[in-house]
């Protein structure tokens, strides 16, 4: 290997950037790669770009959530749809008192019991979370992929609920309530500098408030540059298939689906290693 | 001896616990006030710290925070106390304790002579009445130098974990974050993917990937899928190419409950490991995550404030010989740690305390977009680390990990602390950078538009 040194040359004010010929590589990825440097340190474009984004992943996270779209997007689907609350009153609370965000109010608990529903196999919480934006753009979508396979297997869907300031254990009181078998939280997952629109779903067998996060599975990142809804809602379906058959969920329910994402064998589109270096699946 | 008092004038501060005045004298952040158990004013905070100042430390061997009879990880910090090791510093008081680590007659083989005779709640105590300069001063001193693959830890040296995340794990997006970050000079502490799911096949695939990756380019470094143990102790089971077991854990049985995990589980994660013999260098095969909060989280801090906590993590970290350990400092999120001055001071308390106790601390400089803190916070944070001696930071393309949702270090972070600093890339690693052409001697990165050749040849595969 030679000991290449940069040109002493290349010092008028356009080239004391170094660029990265891989940044083409980012049509593949999201991932904030081949920015250059100016020295060893990020230019100028990338940092200020970087600033730009950080502000609108902040101003995202009190983006409120719009209860009347979401209202007549779920009622347009489901015969049952029941709007509730956290125990926590506004944002700056919601933020600070987690605790607030994974229980209902009052009125919410009495608005469940008054539906009285003795028993389902499972129970839709819709939850705002930290983006609202992701239960605006995809919460709808996901359900769309999931239902109709709920009831080919003649599960029976609770009332389904939309809950403001709500935390991923707000699905258990909301479960218990409805005696569901199995709870399914769709909530806005914190955004990300790329990902404002992010969404989670959360999964418990037998939720009731109590149950901590080793007992649930997590299917993240769902979004259109994320996880796909059809890979989503397969891996939703397998957990809720297997949990079906042993009665857990969490740790003890390992995903041991057959691989079916965009990983693959892993070498497909590894250009890190020649074709016939890579290893072959087992 | 029945409680904790201080008096300021006429008015004296009474606290009825241990775990009371350790809660009061920690300074000010939002977990300890979303359990209930913070000072209630900064007087009241400043008379705990004067009353801990005065505690003896062999207090801590008598009045337990967590129960002995309730909580393994109290009977294992009990148990495995050393008194040989502990007898030095044993007459002296938290307040001459924070003397005694600022001598200069204390340096880093005392400290390391000194590390089993340690408990993470003395630690903790004299951390809470330490500026920033101590945290720096002190934890500059402790050396806890570990290997796998290459060496890390070493004095003047600062290694970067790899982070190739990608949302969805595709192959070409893994490789485009592994490829920019190795030619920035990053991955000497390990190149680690948080995977997007726990599917054990998708975890032994990516292992795969990493493992021929590292043996193509003959990389001096290890590999680790972050899954919880379980997983990787059936991926191993699978024969997947496995350098490191990773798992979060936490400072009290009932939060590493619900992580899923206890003792026995680790350390059968770590035989599975060890059972490979992989390292070349040394045999650290542990890979470990922590973080403030995460009992109060769980529901299982006992009202013990977070700080001592998680210096109980590394109790439990230590165990097991790990690689790595570091704190996901702002990571859980501003009910925990509420701005950037909190994460700040917890990054530097986390790094001390698992140092003092024999951890080999790394952090993750980061914080989350609903938390008062920004990039001005994390350069500090960073610089304060680097002259601290931090064993390794995280580094990511551009801070932005695109599947956790956070923002860490990035590879041109490290390059600006390892220049600003004088710090450079641990040993083998740092050969094969110079030898690839990536560094010059001076650690500099000197990649421009024509890559070394391997990676050239490697780009000319992706189109």
């Amino acid at each position: 290997m030679t000991d290449r040194s940069p040109d002493p040359m290349k010092t008028d004010a356009t080239s004391v950037v170094t660029t990265n010929p891989w940044r083409q590589l980012s049509e593949y990825t999201d991932a904030r790669i081949g920015l250059g440097r100016a020295g060893g340190s990020l230019p100028t474009a990338p940092h200020l770009a970087f600033q730009l984004a950080h502000a609108q992943a902040r101003d995202a996270v009190h983006l409120p959530l719009d209860t009347e779209q979401m209202m007549e997007a779920l009622e347009s689907r489901f015969e049952s749809v029941v709007r509730l609350h956290s125990r926590a009153g506004d944002r700056g609370e919601y933020l600070r008192r987690p605790d607030l965000g994974r229980q209902l109010n009052e009125r919410s608990l009495e608005q469940l019991e008054s539906m009285n529903v003795e028993q389902c196999d499972v129970s839709i919480a819709v939850v705002d979370g930290l983006s609202a934006r992701a239960i605006h753009e995809h919460a709808a979508t996901l359900l769309d992929h999931l239902v109709p396979e709920f009831e080919a297997r003649g599960w029976s869907v609770g009332p389904v609920s939309l809950v403001e300031q709500g935390r991923v254990a707000i699905g258990d009181p909301v479960g218990e309530a409805l005696g569901a078998r199995m709870g399914l939280v769709l909530i806005g997952e914190r955004p990300g500098l790329s990902s404002p629109d992010s969404l989670g779903v959360y999964f418990t067998w037998g939720p009731t408030p109590g149950r901590c996060d080793s007992e649930r599975n997590c299917i993240s990142n769902v979004r259109p540059r994320g996880q796909s809804f059809d890979a989503a809602a397969k891996l939703i379906l397998y957990l809720l298939d297997e949990a079906s058959r042993r009665e857990v969920s969490g740790v003890e329910l390992k995903d041991d689906s057959e691989v079916d994402s965009e990983l693959g064998d892993g070498s497909q589109g590894n250009f890190l290693l020649p074709k016939d270096q890579a290893s072959t699946p087992e | 001896m029945s409680g904790y008092y201080h008096d300021v004038g006429s008015k004296r501060y009474r606290f009825e616990s241990l775990k009371t005045l350790m809660a009061c004298a920690t300074p000010e952040r939002s977990g300890d006030q979303l359990a209930g158990i913070a000072a209630p004013d900064s007087e009241t905070r400043a008379a705990a710290q004067l009353a801990l100042a005065e505690v003896p430390l062999s207090r801590f061997l008598e009045e337990m925070l967590v129960p002995y009879e309730d909580d393994e990880i109290t009977r294992l910090i009990i148990d495995g106390h050393d008194p040989a090791a502990f007898a030095r510093v044993a007459h002296l008081s938290v307040g001459e304790f924070r003397n005694y680590l600022l001598s200069h007659e204390v340096d880093s083989e005392v400290l390391a002579a000194l590390s089993p005779g340690l408990t993470p709640e003395m630690v903790a105590a004299v951390a809470k009445i330490m500026r920033l300069q101590d945290l720096v001063l002190v934890g500059r001193k402790c050396r806890v130098v570990t290997a796998f693959r290459n060496t890390i830890g070493l004095e003047g040296r600062l290694s970067t974990r790899l982070q190739p995340n990608h949302p969805t794990d595709h192959p070409t997006g893994i490789a485009a974050s592994i490829l920019d970050g190795l030619l920035y000079g990053n991955g000497d502490a390990v190149i680690g993917i948080n995977p997007a799911t726990d599917n054990t096949g998708a975890v032994v695939t990516l292992l795969k990937m990493l493992d021929d990756i590292i043996h193509h380019y003959e990389i001096p470094a290890q590999s680790c899928v972050l899954t919880h143990v379980t997983t990787a102790i059936e991926a191993i089971k699978r024969g997947a190419p496995t350098d490191l077991v990773f798992q979060s854990i936490a400072g009290t049985q009932g939060a590493n409950q619900g992580f899923g995990i206890d003792l026995a589980l680790l350390q059968e994660g770590q035989d599975a490991a060890l059972s490979l013999g992989r390292g070349t260098v040394g045999n650290n095969v542990m890979y470990f995550e922590t973080g403030q909060g995460s009992a109060l989280s769980a529901g299982a801090h006992h009202d013990v404030d977070q700080q001592t906590l998680e210096a109980r993590a590394y109790a439990v970290a230590r165990r097991f010989n790990p690689l790595l350990v570091n704190t996901v400092v702002g990571f859980i999120g501003p009910e925990y740690l509420f701005n950037g001055k909190q994460i700040m001071r917890a990054g530097l308390e986390d790094h001390l305390c698992g140092k003092l106790l024999g951890v080999p601390m790394g952090c993750d400089v980061c914080y989350t977009n609903h938390a008062e803190a920004d990039q001005d916070d994390m350069d500090v944070l960073l610089t304060l680390l680097g002259a601290a001696g931090c064993n390794y930071v995280m580094g990511i393309p551009g801070s932005d990990d695109i599947m956790l949702n956070y923002q860490t270090t990035s590879f041109h972070d490290a390059l600006y602390v390892r220049e600003v600093l004088g710090l450079r890339a641990a040993p083998e690693f740092e050969t094969w950078l110079e030898t690839m052409a990536i560094t010059d001697r001076h650690g500099r990165i000197i990649v421009d538009q024509s890559l070394p050749a391997p990676f050239a040849h490697a780009l000319t595969r992706a189109h």
